[in-house]
């Protein structure tokens, strides 16, 4: 079966030297240069060109409407409307200057093809245009970098003292969430202990850490209460990236780091946003023709950081629920340390 | 020849007597090289372009079909394809389904492939070497030895890169950007045991390669320009270049530090980039060290490293686009200007690739601020070469065509980089296929056909013949639709959450409803991979059978086209020109023909049109 194929090649290949030949030898013949660009090959080009910006256009207006209802909808955190509206207005910008300055382009070869006889106008600068073209974007991009600034600093301040703190623990391939308990503290860890009965590694002389349980099948935050994650990892570089909170931070062995945001939405309401529906029917009507069950919306945290093989499945449900919902879930988790000895209690005794 | 030789004085700058010369001394156009020496060993320039040019596309094709193999498996994921078992055999393809870690392998030698061999090597290697000798008015470059030297390293580390898709637990994984600790835990991933040991050799043979080219690439640049060729009177092809080789020689011993210390973190037990790791059940010893240093020292260069390749492919463009409209570039001094804005500020952008790494947020606002200033300079490089174009006279050429193709690319992936280049903006598509699409389109899409804009260009003075011109349409049509059609769409997966370096998107429902993307993406790649044997079958055809070309077949300024059309040794056989006024003289008003070389006199009463552009 390959072999037909290489068979094939080769002769396409030869046909087309043929045919390059035929072509080359009957121009000769006609006397005249097949290779030299004229006055038709120009104005075509030109045409063609300016036809493609159409298409081009036509296209990308296609992906837009096609693809909006796919994308992320609304934020489920509270800083994520501001990056939201920050990106649009970004985007506003952009899309001016790629339709502009695209059509400039292919319309400049189509209006002044080369025409036989024709002679350019010597024009080799400008400073007006030159200072124009200068100071315009900068202006804008001025602009850009201050809001840009402004959100990225209000966004990237470290959590108020008392954030409920909860720490993202990454190993290939899964996430661990230890949750602080009712002292809001996390308890000292160390990567020396860990072993099959204390993965994260956590140090039993540390009383910090008598509260904290450790959860490895869903992240449940309650609403309307900012929490502050801190990132671990177990071996390599990952990402803790919750998409629908417009949240990211890299997870680096060897070092803490942090990412604080506030949710907005239970996952209860969040359901019912326009946007949400929108996102899930799409979703459903693709999984239906594949005879696949019907999903409805969750919160995810997944890895964005390349971490081996299983990268591209590194996930851990999230859930948003009311206070008392929070409240409940947590009684249902022992502690870390239950029925295990304590240290440090052990030697106050 | 030899009596020239000794003659010329330069009086503008200090002659480095030609390397290559002194080196064959008496016997200069009389002696008789072996083929091991005139053609593979050669210290010509012009032989050692073509060297780059064919090397590099070898590789290009290897890293295209890399990357169709990823893609069948994107679009249809557990699909069988015979073809994937055909290119990937039974280890990593078994019953024609990519496995896991290879497909891991594979998107990271396809990017090292094609940001270092194509687009670095492939682009400054091999107009470097043609046009710097050519349009400075010298006979070679000042070391031809080193030049030789350059070339052979570049195709070792070649080699070693192709060699380490055949090791036996497969090729380095980590990505291009190979992060430790994934790059330096052999337990971490299969890819980074001897696979990464040969990337590594592989990329200091590499750095080795840059920096002899670059270093000769400067020294011809400032000491060997031909008599009244001062810079002001330079192509803009020769600025752009030797910015880059400037870029080049400051950042790539960075990438080398880096790369060192990161083989004694994986092979002398040391802690530059490790700490705190538990992995195979037991703890590593190494404390202390941490990734992000490597983080800084790779993007230290890797930022630079992608102003390498754009700024050959725009000085290539500015000498196509002013040629072919038969105009001067627009604001000659704004471009040297721009050039030089663009490889100073190259060096102070490299966190924004770091925004979400963990280093101090006051840091990326620095960075923010800093990459934002580069897009001024880039703007007014654009705006120019749309203000060339205003009232030309143009003849599109397939490389006409090309560098116009460039300029819609550069800024329709130059304004995506200004929303990734906000911090705040990064969080949500930081590692995802936004970021794909962004550098592909300005480094894969723009680049590239910076690259091909060259070939067509210059294909007479790298072959002495002319490609097909109709072939050359086709060629052009389908690689710039295709182009637009894999990478447009990416945007629309980044922005819905889809992250980079995933083997396939099924594992998650919240994708489900992005796979037909995937498959439109696939389906433009295919047809534009395809697309590219139009381009190999022109290409190396034209060598053998082109219609042979005139000595200036485009009417052109610069002096290439005042050498015969013939592989000249010392590229003119009598005297080295003498050069009077800047290459831009198109159209000039009132002259007859449109365009005046640079070795015409001026007039009495006529000025240098470069004094005050």
């Amino acid at each position: 079966m390959h072999y037909l194929i290489y068979i094939i090649l080769i002769l396409a290949v030869a046909a087309i030297w043929q045919l390059v030949r035929v072509v080359e030898l009957s121009t000769k013949l006609k006397g005249f240069d097949p290779n030299k660009v004229t006055e038709r090959d120009n104005r075509n080009q030109g045409r063609i060109q300016l036809t493609f910006f159409f298409a081009l256009m036509a296209f990308c207006v296609w992906q837009y409407v096609a693809y909006k209802d796919r994308m992320l909808p609304i934020s489920g955190s509270e800083h994520g409307a501001k990056i939201d509206w920050l990106l649009d207005f970004n985007f506003l910008i952009c899309t001016a200057v790629f339709v502009i300055t695209n059509f400039m382009l292919f319309y400049m070869g189509f209006k002044y093809y080369g025409r036989d006889g024709h002679r350019a106008t010597y024009f080799p600068h400008n400073n007006k245009l030159e200072m124009l073209w200068t100071v315009v974007p900068t202006i804008i991009l001025a602009v850009v970098i201050f809001l840009g600034v402004r959100l990225w600093n209000e966004t990237m301040t470290l959590a108020p003292k008392g954030t409920r703190v909860i720490e993202i623990y990454a190993q290939q391939f899964n996430w661990k969430v230890r949750y602080a308990g009712k002292d809001n503290e996390l308890g000292k860890s160390n990567y020396r202990l860990i072993n099959e009965t204390n993965e994260l590694g956590l140090d039993s002389t540390d009383a910090l850490g008598y509260d904290d349980f450790i959860v490895s099948d869903t992240l449940f935050l309650p609403v309307n209460e900012e929490v502050d994650f801190e990132m671990r990892s177990r071996d390599v570089l990952h990402s803790a990236y919750f998409p629908h909170f417009r949240a990211q931070m890299n997870c680096v062995p060897g070092m803490q780091t942090w990412f604080h945001f506030k949710p907005v939405f239970t996952t209860a309401e969040i359901r019912k946003q326009p946007t949400v529906i929108k996102l899930m029917s799409g979703i459903n009507k693709v999984r239906a023709e594949q005879g696949k069950e019907k999903v409805e919306f969750d919160y995810l945290l997944l890895c964005s950081k390349i971490c081996g093989a299983s990268h591209f499945n590194m996930q851990m449900p999230i859930v948003v629920g009311t206070k008392a919902e929070y409240e409940a879930w947590t009684k249902r988790h022992k502690t870390f340390y239950d029925g295990k000895t304590k240290p440090a209690l052990a030697a106050n005794q | 020849m030899a009596t020239d030789m000794h003659a010329h004085g330069n009086l503008h700058a200090q002659t480095l007597e030609n390397d290559a010369h002194v080196h064959h001394g008496h016997d200069e156009h009389d002696h008789h090289q072996s083929f091991v020496a005139k053609y593979v060993f050669s210290m010509d320039h012009k032989t050692i372009s073509r060297q780059f040019l064919i090397t590099a596309i070898i590789m290009a094709c290897i890293a295209m079909i890399l990357s169709i193999v990823f893609r069948l498996q994107l679009a249809w994921p557990g699909e069988k394809f015979a073809f994937i078992n055909a290119i990937m055999g039974d280890k990593w393809g078994p019953d024609g389904i990519l496995d896991p870690n290879a497909y891991l392998a594979l998107v990271t030698i396809h990017g090292t492939i094609m940001v270092f061999m194509v687009l670095t090597g492939g682009l400054s290697g091999t107009f470097a070497n043609l046009l710097i000798p050519y349009q400075i008015g010298a006979r070679d470059m000042a070391s031809g030895f080193l030049n030789m030297l350059s070339y052979w390293f570049f195709f070792l580390s070649s080699f070693i890169m192709l060699i380490s898709l055949f090791v036996q637990d497969g090729a380095a994984s980590a990505g291009w950007t190979i992060y430790p600790p994934l790059s330096a835990l052999p337990l971490a991933i299969p890819g980074s045991g001897t696979g990464m040991t040969l990337w590594l050799v592989s990329m200091s043979l590499f750095v080795v390669s840059s920096l002899l080219g670059g270093l000769n690439y400067i020294i011809t640049i400032i000491n060997m320009r031909t008599k009244g060729m001062k810079m002001t009177r330079l192509p803009l092809t020769i600025w752009a270049i030797f910015i880059t080789a400037v870029l080049g020689v400051l950042s790539f011993p960075v990438l080398f530090s880096a790369v060192l210390l990161l083989i004694f973190d994986r092979s002398f037990g040391t802690s530059f980039y490790l700490s705190d790791i538990y992995i195979g059940g037991q703890a590593l010893d190494q404390t202390g060290g941490s990734p992000i240093l490597f983080e800084h020292l790779f993007w230290f260069l890797g930022h630079p490293e992608v102003y390498i390749i754009i700024l050959p492919a725009l000085g290539l463009t500015s000498e196509i686009i002013a040629v072919n409209s038969r105009k001067p570039i627009f604001g000659y001094r704004a471009m040297i200007t721009s050039i030089l804005a663009i490889g100073f500020l190259s060096f102070i952008v490299w966190g924004h690739h770091m925004f979400m790494t963990g280093m101090n947020p006051f840091l990326g606002s620095v960075f923010v601020f800093t990459t934002l200033l580069i897009a001024i300079p880039s703007g007014v490089k654009a705006f120019n070469y749309i203000t060339t174009l205003w009232k030309g006279n143009i003849q599109f050429t397939p490389a006409m065509l090309f560098a116009c193709a460039l300029v819609s690319t550069f800024i329709s992936g130059g304004v995506t980089g200004i929303i990734l280049a906000d911090s705040a903006l990064d969080i949500n598509i930081h590692d995802t296929y936004f970021v794909v699409a962004h550098f592909h389109i300005v480094m894969g899409v723009s680049a590239i056909l910076g690259m091909l804009a060259g070939v067509y260009h210059w294909f007479p003075k790298l072959f002495l013949r002319h490609m097909n011109k109709n072939l050359g349409y086709i060629h052009f049509w389908i690689t710039f639709i295709c182009s637009y059609g894999v990478f447009f769409p990416m945007h629309f997966l980044g922005l819905a959450g889809v992250p980079r370096r995933y083997y396939q998107n099924t594992a998650f429902p919240m994708f489900d409803d992005l796979q037909d993307v995937n498959v439109l993406i696939t389906w433009f790649a295919i047809i534009g991979s395809l697309g590219q044997l139009v381009f190999l079958f022109n290409f190396f055809y034209s060598i053998f059978r082109g219609p042979k070309s005139t000595q200036n077949p485009y009417n052109s300024n610069t002096l290439e086209w005042t050498t015969p059309m013939a592989n000249t040794h010392g590229n003119w056989p009598g005297a080295l020109p003498e050069v009077h006024r800047w290459p831009y003289d198109y159209s000039r008003p009132g002259e007859g023909d449109d365009f005046i070389p640079q070795t015409v006199p001026l007039r009495p009463g006529e000025d240098d049109g470069g004094e005050h552009a």
